[in-house]
């Protein structure tokens, strides 16, 4: 499942082909890819992360607003 | 009872902000807002000011910056202005970034478009929605309390909670800071609905209902339904033909914390007639009473669309809530932290987790996980990239904006001291020439024309 089987598509001509492709391969197959886009993002997270998670959690104080 | 066939909607939303250094803080909220509005105050000589887009960028209570969009007569413009805004401030983010740099200071600024901070501060999104004003507020607040106390379950943000019982992942981020049902303050008790009276319109006509319960989205398709959702509860409400059934709760505040601490959307709250009902029935009612009311009287296009998602949101839900993760943002954050947990071995305590829920806020498109998920079309989007672009640097062609919007370009370009407001348009010379602007949804005005042609 760790096979990126859908790319990133920047032009709405591309993304509307993508839709309907989508359709044709029907709901469950559509299911299985959103989980592969989600496995790959998931084994990407880490490089996009801050490695010191504590420490910035918790660095993120503000002032309350409105 | 005056019915619109357009409506003036606009986004209000505050942003966190945060400069770090290897994780550390590097510089306090108030220095990295100094840093990221240098370039707004030399361009418009001031911290407080109207862009070309015709949206108002501001210092908030709190250095959060403020960024209020446009008077929108469109849903798309609303979603479109509200994502311009993010990539305004990511603007000045880079900006600010190299600023840092220029003067050796290292560190990252992160600008978090969400609602909460790790100590339990809170800062919001409000909506604005033009109504008229012979509406009866005492029971307008009675039929849209039920409802936003409710729409959290398509329209929260999602919030991984501390609670005396551990880690707990939650619907709304806003749903622990809301105290008071209705009332004229924001800050100080934080209502549901605001009921301060400036319409920036005609006061004759209009009120401006102001909601402060929402959270801010990240989803385009949150945004759009969250704002088209609740303009066609307010066609409904201003049809006399129509009566709403009470749908009161026991105790509104009690409830949206319940109903935010419910993943299933299914559990139940006290109303005050005695009765019990989920977040999930409250919201099958008003929906079902919209697809009626659209049989018999129509909503406007967009309006239409609006239903159609509602529809497709609450059917979802009644079936399984963790379906939606390409519509709603909680679904989406809840996927990315339970399954981050699963696949590290980790509890949700775990910092790691934390850190996806606040990540999933930054409005940086390499930092911020919401952009990974929406550069990989996982997230379904409303708005292309070229007209969040667009929205940038061009106003609403529809409204008022639209005149602010030449206005403001065409003194820029002349390099005139100006003044403006949501209803103000003026020359600082010694004419002190001033056009007052009532109507939101006048979008052409001879008086501006002239006012810009003798610039």
């Amino acid at each position: 499942m760790t096979e990126k089987i859908r790319k990133s598509v920047s032009t709405p001509e591309e993304s509307g082909a993508e839709v309907v492709e989508d359709i044709s391969v029907g709901k469950n197959a559509h299911a299985e890819n959103l989980k592969a886009d989600l496995d790959n993002l998931l084994d990407e997270i880490d490089s996009i992360l801050e490695t010191n998670a504590e420490d910035f959690v918790n660095s993120y104080v503000q002032k309350g607003g409105e | 009872m005056e019915e619109f066939s357009r409506r003036i909607y606009g986004l209000e939303n505050e942003y966190g902000i945060m400069c770090t250094l290897k994780g550390q803080r590097r510089l306090s909220p108030d220095e990295v807002a100094r840093y990221l509005f240098r370039k707004v105050v030399t361009w418009g000589r001031s911290s407080n000011v109207f862009l070309p887009n015709g949206s108002r960028l501001y210092l908030d209570v709190g250095s959060h910056p403020e960024y209020a969009t446009a008077e929108c007569d469109s849903l798309l413009d609303v979603v479109a202005q509200d994502r311009a805004g993010e990539y305004i401030l990511d603007d000045l983010r880079i900006s600010a970034e190299e600023r840092l740099a220029d003067e050796g200071i290292r560190g990252e600024i992160h600008i978090y478009k969400n609602n909460t901070d790790s100590a339990g501060n809170s800062y919001g999104c409000h909506e604005n929605y033009l109504t008229s004003r012979t509406d009866d507020q005492s029971r307008l607040s009675d039929v849209v309390i039920p409802f936003l106390i409710t729409r959290q379950i398509f329209c929260g943000a999602g919030k991984l909670l501390m609670t005396a019982k551990g880690p707990l992942f939650t619907i709304a981020q806003r749903a622990e800071h809301i105290w008071e049902t209705s009332s004229s303050a924001t800050t100080r008790s934080r209502p549901i609905i605001n009921t301060r009276d400036e319409p920036h319109a005609d006061a004759e006509h209009y009120r401006r209902l102001h909601v402060i319960v929402g959270d801010s989205n990240m989803s385009d398709y949150a945004t759009f339904l969250k704002v088209g959702s609740m303009a066609c509860v307010l066609r409904m409400f201003e049809n006399p033909e129509i009566d709403f059934r009470d749908l009161t709760l026991e105790s509104p505040v009690r409830a949206i914390r319940e109903i935010s601490h419910d993943i299933t959307c299914k559990k139940k709250v006290k109303l005050k007639n005695g009765k019990e009902m989920s977040a999930l029935d409250i919201q099958r009612i008003y929906l079902d009473k919209a697809i009626s009311y659209s049989e018999r009287f129509g909503f406007t296009e967009e309006e239409t669309r609006a239903l159609q998602m509602w529809e497709h949101c609450v059917s979802t839900i009644e079936n399984d809530p963790l379906q939606l993760e390409t519509e709603v943002d909680w679904v989406a954050k809840y996927h990315l932290v339970s399954r981050y947990s699963e696949k590290h071995n980790i509890s949700l305590g775990d910092p790691r987790c934390h850190l996806i829920d606040l990540q999933y806020h930054d409005i940086d498109p390499t930092r911020g996980i919401y952009y990974h998920l929406r550069n990989k079309n996982i997230m379904k989007t409303i708005c292309s990239e070229e007209q969040i672009v667009a929205a940038t640097t061009t106003a609403p062609a529809t409204t008022r904006a639209h005149l602010r919007s030449q206005f403001i370009t065409a003194a820029q370009l002349k390099k005139r001291d100006y003044t403006v407001d949501w209803v103000h348009l003026k020359i600082n010379d010694q004419s002190q020439r001033t056009v007052l602007c009532k109507n939101p949804f006048k979008n052409v005005d001879d008086r501006v024309q002239k006012l810009i042609d003798s610039l």
